[in-house]
């Protein structure tokens, strides 16, 4: 068991360091960030000194080093643009992230799981059939086009819902929330429905696929068999038997939950992470741009770390095999 | 700690519940696509932060609309000879820490704002020394003759000595760095003080009522909140959906949209920035011919047959949906220097550039990279786009090479470019700052944005005469020669001045002033 977590953390470690090298010789590429820094009339004298002030004159493995070096001790530099330090840019736009990607993630399991199950039940009925439609539709639009719909609709049309922005803010002290008021809520509903929407018909498509794999089990035939109740057999049985494989992809899928916010939050200017990165490139902001990479790397590996952990105590077979293996 | 959370929650609720008592507030609530750059009005010089600046700090001189220039916190100002001037300043000013405003704190200003790692430096480049002749009188004296000390005047802003001191903040720390304090509070004279920053979400700013002229105010406003929103189509939705009274710029595309709004009209005029296009006069081997030993562009016939292939007109009525006024000036009207006469654009003339190409040897053609950004201007790459066809009918060979500012803008500094897109607003609002960075190249802090490297002797002679002539009128006619030889030369190709395009709300706003700068200065929003 030791050597299993310590050999998948060596590899954690490894794909961060790749994951870093690889953004940061990326930010070769986006241009110097000095212009952006600058007004027009800035003099020559003025631009090279900011950038040997910032060490961009340095060649880029030392520039790669440094930046290494501090990150390990918790330093991620100064953000070029706002001239404050990245891990408290990033540590106040966290919360708002994550209370997205959370709600989504609910929203997805709370509509997409019963839904699943009810068009694998009823795989002829007309609802059904609207619910597939509609999953066509999560499946196929972009999520900016379904958060402009959403806006035109919910914010210009029916004007029931603000359209951009996060209101209603509780201070926790470490944590500010929407999700204590009315208002919070409204601003948070629409962006976080359309970042789910893609995951909802996701799940719902996979708990469908599975349930009618395993209602066409032996043991649900015996269960039948028994004379237990429909309710029993499908929600006892059945269901529990799906969700397995559902878990697995929806831990999977908080990733890419993370990853798009980066859209919706554009769409919805939302003040989290995703804002924060797409901000960064257009400016060149390198260490918000660098860390942020990271810290998305470090989100996916853990991630993957605690799945591959779950592997291993939920299947028996992989816990025989290496204890079998003996070497 | 759940506890708190409760009782916070139902504070939060019981303060929702009672906020719309607030809402007979006037509160004038307007976005752009981006926040702030900061708020140290010595650094970020950048046009929407000089403007959120100049609402919180009081500077020796305002700049009305109309671009003409009214007393701030100088109540009148005389030339005592060519290099020093004298100003006379308003008495019973405080800052909006309560603290007087003396003759002492422009001194300091002087010195904070002329720091090397002041990024507004620029202003006061010519002033040598400002000193303090009683507690409200100050001379400036510039180094040389400087016609215009006083169109610089605006982008000089006051802050209180005693406050910067006390909180160790004379430093003017640009970009990274330590966080400076300067950045992230403001304490100025300015007819609106700073309630709160949160970055990249909201600026809210009320009117400070002990401010000079605030008796005579125009606007009504009991608060003002400003937000970022980056997404046109969100931009566009707050505005229709009534959660902001203003934005801008309108996209092009929506202006209909908006005009068709019962409650929403846009507001247009033009603005100040000159788009042009420049060449590459430098090299003697064109970067897209490598071997050929030959630069076309050295050759005025090839530089005017690309002005007359340009369809001004149709980029104008196309690409810009009429939001653009076709130029032949490098400067807009109502910068200092305008020369009318001169304004005229190049005309279209496919066949007379297809004869001026033969006759400078290229009727075949040659191969060139049009360097252009694609997130700077209104519609800059869609109007690059629309060039290719056209240059490509007197037969050159275009490749577009579209890209993000931060990479277009290298490109320009390293001069690594053959013909490219540039806008440019004046800083000073004075024709001699395109002299100085735009079209000349042989002196000290000359041609910083001369990517093209286009100099000609005369032009050089004449910019150095402008710089130091303080006769009005002697001044204007060596900048109309000087802006004539460019012209003849076909130094650069003016394109067009882009429109403002503003969509106001009608039923909560009651007048805005626009001025040609793309932002909202709330000394001019009145509100119902």
């Amino acid at each position: 068991m030791l050597d299993y977590i310590a050999q998948r953390l060596v590899q954690a470690v490894f794909v961060m360091l790749v994951v870093a090298l690889i953004s940061f010789s990326l930010f070769q590429f986006v241009g110097d960030p000095v212009n952006n820094m600058v007004g027009q009339e800035a003099t020559e004298a003025q631009r090279a000194a900011l950038r040997e002030r910032l060490g961009l004159n340095d060649p880029v493995p030392l520039q790669f080093a440094n930046w290494v070096g501090n990150a390990v001790q918790g330093e991620f530099g100064v953000s070029y643009r706002m001239g404050k330090p990245v891990d408290e840019l990033i540590a106040a736009r966290l919360p708002a992230t994550l209370e997205l990607v959370f709600l989504s993630a609910v929203l997805a399991l709370l509509l997409g799981v019963p839904m699943g199950v009810y068009t694998g039940l009823n795989r002829d009925s007309w609802l059904s059939r609207f619910f597939l439609t509609i999953s066509l539709i999560g499946i196929s639009l972009p999520t900016f086009l379904i958060g402009i719909l959403m806006i035109l609709i919910f914010g210009v049309w029916l004007g029931w819902l603000p359209t951009f922005g996060r209101g209603g803010l509780v201070d926790l002290g470490l944590w500010q929330t929407s999700l204590l008021t009315v208002q919070g809520w409204s601003h948070i509903i629409m962006p976080a429905f359309t970042l789910a929407l893609f995951q909802l018909t996701l799940i719902m498509r996979l708990v469908r696929a599975e349930m009618l794999e395993v209602l066409r089990t032996d043991y649900i035939k015996f269960a039948r068999a028994r004379g237990l109740s429909q309710r029993a057999i499908n929600f006892g049985h059945a269901l529990k038997n799906t969700l397995v494989p559902v878990i697995t992809i929806m831990g999977l899928q908080i990733g890419a939950l993370l990853a798009f916010s980066i859209i919706t939050e554009t769409v919805f200017q939302w003040p989290g992470m995703g804002l924060l990165i797409i901000q960064a490139i257009q400016f060149a902001d390198i260490p918000i741009m660098s860390s942020y990479l990271v810290l998305v790397a470090l989100f996916f590996v853990t991630i993957n770390l605690v799945v591959d952990l779950l592997y291993y105590v939920v299947d028996p077979r992989l816990r025989v095999e290496r204890a079998g293996g003996g070497h | 700690m759940i506890r708190t959370g409760l009782l916070m929650a139902s504070a939060a609720l019981i303060a929702f519940a009672t906020a719309p008592a607030a809402a007979q507030d006037k509160v004038f609530r307007y976005s752009t696509t981006g926040d702030i750059l900061g708020l140290d009005p010595h650094n970020n010089n950048e046009g929407p932060t000089n403007t959120m600046k100049s609402n919180l700090f009081g500077r020796l001189v305002h700049r009305t609309p109309d671009l003409s220039l009214e007393p701030d916190l100088a109540t009148e100002w005389e030339r005592l000879d060519d290099t020093t001037w004298r100003f006379t300043l308003r008495e019973g000013v405080t800052f909006h820490n309560g603290n007087a405003f003396k003759a002492n704190d422009v001194v300091y200003s002087f010195e904070r704002q002329s720091q090397d790692s002041s990024d507004m430096a620029f202003a006061l480049a010519s002033v040598a020394d400002v000193t303090a002749v009683d507690d409200y009188t100050v001379e400036i004296t510039t180094a040389a003759p400087d016609p215009t000390l006083l169109l610089n005047m605006p982008n000089f802003y006051i802050v209180d000595e005693e406050y910067m001191e006390e909180n160790d903040a004379f430093e003017v720390v640009a970009g990274a760095g330590l966080t400076n304090f300067a950045n992230t509070n403001a304490n100025g004279t300015g007819p609106f003080r700073l309630v709160e920053w949160v970055q990249d979400n909201r600026v809210v700013v009320e009117p400070f009522e002990d401010h000079w002229g605030y008796a005579d105010r125009m606007h009504n406003l009991d608060r003002a909140v400003f937000t970022p929103i980056a997404n046109d189509a969100t931009r566009v939705a707050a505005i229709l959906s009534g959660e902001i009274d203003a934005m801008y710029p309108v996209p092009l595309q929506d202006i209909p949209r908006l005009e068709g709004e019962a409650d929403v009209s846009v507001l247009q005029g033009p603005e100040l920035r000159t788009i042009f296009f420049g060449f590459d006069h430098h090299r003697d081997e064109l970067l897209d011919m490598p071997g050929s030993g030959e630069n076309p562009f050295k050759d005025p016939r090839v530089r005017e047959a690309f002005a007359l292939a340009i369809d001004k007109e149709g980029i104008e009525r196309v690409v810009m949906r009429g939001a653009a006024t076709p130029t032949g000036s490098m400067i807009a009207p109502g910068i200092n220097g305008f020369q009318e006469d001169l304004n005229e654009p190049y005309p279209h003339d496919p066949e007379r550039a297809m004869e001026l190409m033969a006759e400078a040897g290229w009727g075949e053609g040659f191969p060139v990279t049009f360097d252009c950004p694609n997130d700077r201007y209104v519609n800059d790459e869609a109007i690059c786009t629309a060039m290719v066809p056209m240059l490509e009918r007197i037969g050159v060979d275009v490749t577009l090479n579209a890209q993000t500012k931060s990479l277009h803008f290298n490109k320009i500094r390293e001069h690594d470019t053959s013909f490219y897109m540039l806008g440019w607003t004046p800083g000073s609002y004075d024709a001699y700052n395109v002299f100085q960075n735009i079209i000349t190249l042989d002196g000290e802090a000359q041609g910083a944005w001369n990517s093209g490297r286009y100099t000609n002797p005369e032009v050089e002679e004449l910019a150095d005469r402008i710089a130091t002539e303080v006769d009005e009128e002697a001044r204007d006619a060596l900048i109309h020669e000087g802006f004539r030889i460019h012209k003849e030369d076909v130094g650069h190709i003016p394109l067009h001045q882009q429109a403002l395009a503003w969509g106001v709300r009608d039923d909560t706003v009651e007048e805005i002033i626009q001025r040609p700068f793309n932002d909202i200065d709330l000394r001019y929003v009145v509100m119902n």
